[in-house]
């Protein structure tokens, strides 16, 4: 395994950026994630570390060699793609020893490794079948063996999970996570999936419109989002419209004041809330610096959780997030609550977005 | 209700009835050609005056027959390599890559399945003289082997165009991806995994060309040379003169072959899944 380093690599089709500017540093051993929506640029990125892509400019270091220029084969990496790519008229054990065979490895020892490859993912007794007599989960555990088999300098994973289902992905997940981290494998995966990208990744990297946004741990992400997309992306975030009139105010477009800690220039803003940071109570909150009169709109029952949206003038509408106990405040639509939250856990960011953008809040 | 029923029984019926005529339609000839070439008599008169299997071995000692069924044969494997050779590179090009012209080379490459035989065998007989004659005669084309080679290998091209672009269509260029990736070049690829992919077209294709090659006959009576026939054309010229059961077991021969071949090749690759 090695160090992979991308150094402001852009691909442009035209006047088109299908990635820009992207420098990321992932060390040896580290599980990086790629997140963002459909064409955001992680999947350009991912395929012009393994080779399918050539860059417009800039440069791809795998270990000690700038890999940029060198074709797919010349490169040591292991992909594994979404559909799996199996070949289909190799058994499992075949297409497992496809790489080692390219390598030109002695059978004896080829043969040693397969069975190894294989029985790390739990498939040892499979080796003769072919790839449509196994069963989706068992496909993607053998497409990852023959990523592995060969001990690629870095293992990259294209939405390895999203042809599984929910169940089963739970699982693989873990599975995965666990495999890279007892062998040690510096790994770059793809993902629109959140959850995901979460529950597998040592640091996360936000893509949007060919960009990074944000790199940095989940906890990174969720405390201190960089911009407004990474705050509506990366769990969610109900926001409101305005302007900072000075560092430590805002107001909203229906003219409420709201204390907070901005590093910004006065001028347009949104401020964004986490749902499950915003207080609701039936009298007024004393422990909070913002505290507002306001009506339930629209409640959702989500079991473990309820969620309510509650509006505070014609234009600002904040989402709250309770937990849903026995004895617990439970307000209906149309009940008169009062909401709040602490300075810290708002976010501001310069500019306005427009009303449309409160449909991000459960991006998907 | 009963009227439902009934509507649906007749509708059965008919369509029954529909599919056996039409099967009796194709079948029709393959086995009155068959039973006629087991008639002891020599006038094809019916009803039979008895049984023989006297046409079959004229046809044996028939050396016109003989030497016409291997040029065929020998026209035919030529042609169908020659084919293969130019006509998968040719499909590979056309689905893989998008340039100006890539429509009419398409249409060119079919574009002798669409012409007549009659047609394709003047122009290539025209173009015959004229390149003779442009060399000044140093170089004979006109009926040599050559010549009807060239002409039949253009009657297999669309065939193993046509088919092996219908298999590479099915085809998932992933798997290209994922042999690069494992260190395999662009050559170990198409050899390792892309030719086995696209294989049922492949074989389909030439199996196609071969028989469209085999059983040509409008456009070899043009480039054939004095003394040497292909089987149609020796079948032809011997109906010129005399009508007799042996035409008949020719056929026959011909049908057994094809059919042969056919039912070989689908045992190793399954070539209804592309035609």
């Amino acid at each position: 395994m090695a160090r992979l380093v991308l150094n402001q690599l852009s691909k442009r089709y035209g006047d088109f950026f299908a990635a820009r500017d992207v420098t990321l540093d992932v060390a040896d051993g580290e599980f990086l994630v790629l997140l963002g929506p459909s064409g955001c640029g992680k999947t350009t990125t991912l395929r012009m570390i393994a080779g399918f892509v050539e860059p417009t400019s800039g440069t791809v270091r795998l270990g000690d060699t700038d890999v940029t220029r060198l074709p797919a084969w010349k490169r040591n990496t292991g992909l594994v793609f979404q559909n799996y790519a199996l070949f289909p008229h190799l058994t499992v054990a075949q297409n497992v020893a496809f790489g080692l065979e390219m390598r030109k490895v002695a059978k004896p020892e080829a043969d040693k490794r397969v069975a190894e490859a294989l029985e790390l993912v739990r498939l040892g007794h499979l080796g003769e079948r072919l790839p449509r007599q196994l069963s989706g989960g068992q496909q993607q555990r053998v497409a990852l063996a023959r990523a592995l088999v060969f001990r690629p300098d870095v293992l990259l994973l294209d939405e390895p999970l999203s042809n599984l289902d929910a169940k089963l992905r739970q699982e693989v997940r873990v599975e995965i996570r666990k495999l890279q981290q007892s062998l040690n494998l510096t790994t770059v995966m793809v993902t629109h999936d959140q959850e995901e990208a979460l529950t597998m990744a040592d640091r996360l990297v936000v893509m949007s419109e060919g960009a990074v946004r944000q790199v940095g741990t989940q906890r990174d992400l969720y405390e201190r989002p960089a911009d407004r997309f990474v705050a509506g992306f990366v769990g969610r975030s109900s926001f409101l419209q305005g302007a900072l009139e000075a560092p430590q105010r805002f107001r909203t477009a229906g003219g409420i004041a709201v204390a907070c800690n901005a590093d910004l220039a006065p001028g347009a803003a949104t401020m964004a809330l986490r749902p499950e940071r915003v207080i609701v109570g039936p009298s007024e909150l004393t422990e909070v610096d913002n505290g507002f009169p306001g009506e339930v709109e629209f409640v959702s029952y989500l079991g473990g959780l309820i969620d309510l949206h509650i509006r505070l003038s014609p234009q600002d509408l904040v989402i709250a997030q309770i937990p849903n106990r026995e004895d617990g405040f439970m307000p209906e639509v149309g009940d008169k609550v009062h909401v709040g939250w602490t300075t810290a856990s708002a976010a501001v960011f310069a500019g306005a977005g427009s009303a449309a953008d409160s449909d991000e809040l459960q991006p998907d | 209700m009963m009227g439902g029923i009934d509507r649906r029984t007749i509708g059965r019926w008919a369509l029954t009835g529909t599919a056996a005529l039409t099967l009796f339609y194709i079948l029709m000839p393959l086995i009155s050609v068959t039973w006629l070439s087991f008639y002891a008599q020599e006038i094809p008169s019916f009803p039979p005056q008895g049984y023989s299997l006297r046409w079959y071995a004229s046809i044996v000692g028939n050396e016109r027959f003989v030497s016409g069924l291997l040029l065929s044969v020998q026209l035919g494997v030529s042609a169908t390599a020659i084919g293969l050779a130019v006509g998968v590179p040719a499909a590979l090009c056309l689905s893989r890559f998008r340039f100006p012209g890539r429509e009419a080379l398409n249409n060119l490459l079919l574009l002798p399945l669409m012409v007549p035989g009659v047609v394709l065998g003047t122009a290539l007989y025209v173009f015959h003289v004229e390149a003779e004659i442009a060399t000044g005669g140093e170089f004979q084309i006109l009926g040599s082997t050559v010549g009807l080679l060239s002409g039949h290998v253009l009657v297999v091209i669309p065939w193993v165009v046509r088919l092996v672009l219908a298999s590479l269509a099915g085809f998932d260029r992933t798997l290209e991806e994922a042999a690069h990736n494992l260190g395999a070049d662009r050559w170990t690829t198409f050899r390792r995994i892309t030719l086995p992919g696209i294989l049922p077209g492949v074989v389909a294709g030439a199996m196609f060309g071969f028989v469209a090659s085999f059983g040509n006959l409008e456009m070899s009576l043009f480039l054939v040379g004095p003394g040497r026939t292909t089987l149609p054309i020796a079948i032809l010229q011997y109906l010129e003169w005399k009508i007799d059961p042996s035409i008949a077991a020719v056929s026959v021969v011909q049908i057994v072959l094809i059919g042969a071949a056919m039912l070989m090749t689908d045992r190793f690759v399954k070539i209804s899944r592309v035609v």
